[in-house]
């Protein structure tokens, strides 16, 4: 399986480093050629607006829409779940997203810098151990569609949250070392969708 | 479940989501919205750009609250804003004010000759200039979650932040290679603790974020200062004193994302229009020079 991570701006490397560690070698994405290498594709943490920028002028906004509309398995974190959301608020003007997945998401919903926050956390991939979750500038999610799981929550706002094959998380597991979350989209989220296609 | 502020985690992590990216120096609602419409990751709010600091002189202190104030209603993207260096106070406000990070600058008038802001003290996080490694050990050791080269602001001349990027680069890698019974030595001639060289000397890198400011005026430097190392980009006078701020701004985001393309630096430059006219650093006289304040 080949995962890419969209490399036009964020902390790309965190993600890279993490699915490194999950036995992946990933590809960095810039250009359409190289999305069209990959079978599934991590959006990282930066500034929506500022990606979503990039994405048109560089001709990857439609590309990417029509992946993950015709199933590619992606992950979103932050940013990245901002980019899945279907519907976002808070936004700038006219922000676009790629969508696909069927959720509210509200930018900045935590507040500024001065109220990011870190905090342990439960995740339901079935360990009961919890997750160290870093928010920076965090959204989240207010409502879900039918389809929609959530996977964690703060304060009964969802954080985490997948369909069949998107999944995000309003907090950032790539900053801490620990890639229980990365490991959950290769083998829970990603491979199961690829297989099916096969 | 216990939810913790503005750890070390929060603040460095702030400045990795900033990566790759351009954060632009405005001083109103209308450059705020011109710089997140060009998709610049970030603005510095303030009064003066430094290239009219340096014009018209006199002390350049902390912005208005008003003004800071409308820029965060304007845009969705983080606010920043400098505090001058050793003003704890000036921190304060700006950290009541919400902003996303402050900028202990030296483009600003000194408040303190000796000590820089503790900057453990605060929520917010900070960004320090740096003309060299020793600098940004010390600032880091402060509490900067963020570094940048200092550079020659307000000139358009990216010499000083070209050679700053190499002065802390050649640094880093000078102490890659050393023994570890060298280090003690090292970290005494950096002036810098210990213990962050040792780090260093292991990693390779700075435990944080690496921008570079200073002069940088056209998508070329932009990608310049990317393939010197740089994880991102300030441009301060660069963009709003030119000709064109629109495709400008747009123009250097594009540069700094594709900096090791050569053909898309190409097309980021065409057709800008005048850029900021410009001062030679070796032109400055030495007590107008701004990259020498800061110990």
């Amino acid at each position: 399986m080949k995962v890419g991570v969209l490399a036009l701006q964020g902390d790309v490397r965190e993600h890279v480093s993490a699915l490194i560690a999950c036995g992946i070698d990933p590809i960095q994405v810039r250009r359409v050629n190289e999305l069209a290498e990959v079978d599934a594709l991590v959006l990282p943490g930066g500034e929506s607006t500022t990606i979503v920028q990039l994405a048109q002028i560089f001709g990857l906004f439609e590309p990417i829409k029509n992946r993950i509309a015709s199933g590619m398995p992606v992950y979103g974190s932050c940013a990245g779940m901002i980019l899945l959301a279907d519907t976002i608020l808070d936004a700038k003007e006219g922000q676009k997203t790629f969508g696909g997945l069927d959720i509210t998401v509200r930018r900045n919903a935590f507040g500024r810098q001065v109220d990011s926050f870190e905090s342990d956390i439960t995740f339901a991939d079935g360990s009961t151990d919890l997750i160290k979750a870093v928010f920076i500038r965090a959204p989240w999610v207010e409502k879900i569609g039918a389809n929609v799981q959530v996977l964690a929550s703060v304060d009964s706002h969802p954080v985490a949250v997948r369909s069949q094959k998107l999944l995000a998380t309003s907090f950032h597991p790539e900053l801490t070392g620990d890639h229980r979350i990365h490991r959950y989209f290769i083998e829970e989220v990603a491979k199961p969708a690829l297989e099916k296609v096969k | 479940m216990s939810e913790v502020k503005g750890t070390g985690r929060v603040k460095r992590g702030m400045a990795e989501m900033l990566k790759g990216g351009v954060i632009m120096d405005v001083v109103n609602a209308e450059q705020a919205k011109i710089a997140e419409d060009a998709g610049a990751v970030a603005v510095m709010a303030l009064e003066r750009v430094p290239a009219d600091i340096r014009a018209q002189g006199g002390v350049a202190r902390m912005s208005d609250p008003d003004m800071i104030e409308k820029i965060q209603a304007a845009v969705s993207i983080p606010v920043m804003a400098k505090a001058r260096i050793g003003h704890f106070v000036e921190a304060q406000v700006l950290q009541s004010l919400g902003v996303d990070y402050i900028d202990e600058s030296e483009v600003l008038t000194p408040a303190d000759y000796e000590n820089h802001i503790d900057k453990w003290d605060f929520t917010v996080p900070f960004v320090c200039g740096a003309t060299n490694l020793g600098e940004a050990l010390r600032r880091i050791n402060e509490g900067a979650a963020m570094i940048r080269s200092k550079g020659e602001a307000g000139t358009g001349d990216v010499s000083n932040a070209m050679q700053h990027m190499r002065k802390i680069g050649g640094e880093i890698r000078r102490l890659s290679s050393m023994r570890e019974d060298e280090l003690y030595v090292a970290a005494k001639e950096l002036q810098a603790p210990y213990e962050l060289v040792k780090e260093i000397a292991q990693t390779g890198k700075l435990p944080v974020v690496l921008f570079t400011a200073g002069g940088i005026a056209t998508p070329a430097d932009a990608a310049l200062m990317m393939s010197m190392g740089a994880d991102g980009v300030f441009i301060g006078s660069g963009i709003f004193k030119s000709g064109n701020p629109a495709q400008r701004a747009a123009a250097c985001v594009k540069a700094t994302t594709f900096w090791n393309d050569a053909k898309v630096v190409a097309d980021a430059s065409r057709g800008l229009g005048e850029a900021m006219v410009g001062i030679n650093v070796a032109d400055l006289p030495a007590p107008h020079r701004l990259a020498d304040r800061g110990w």
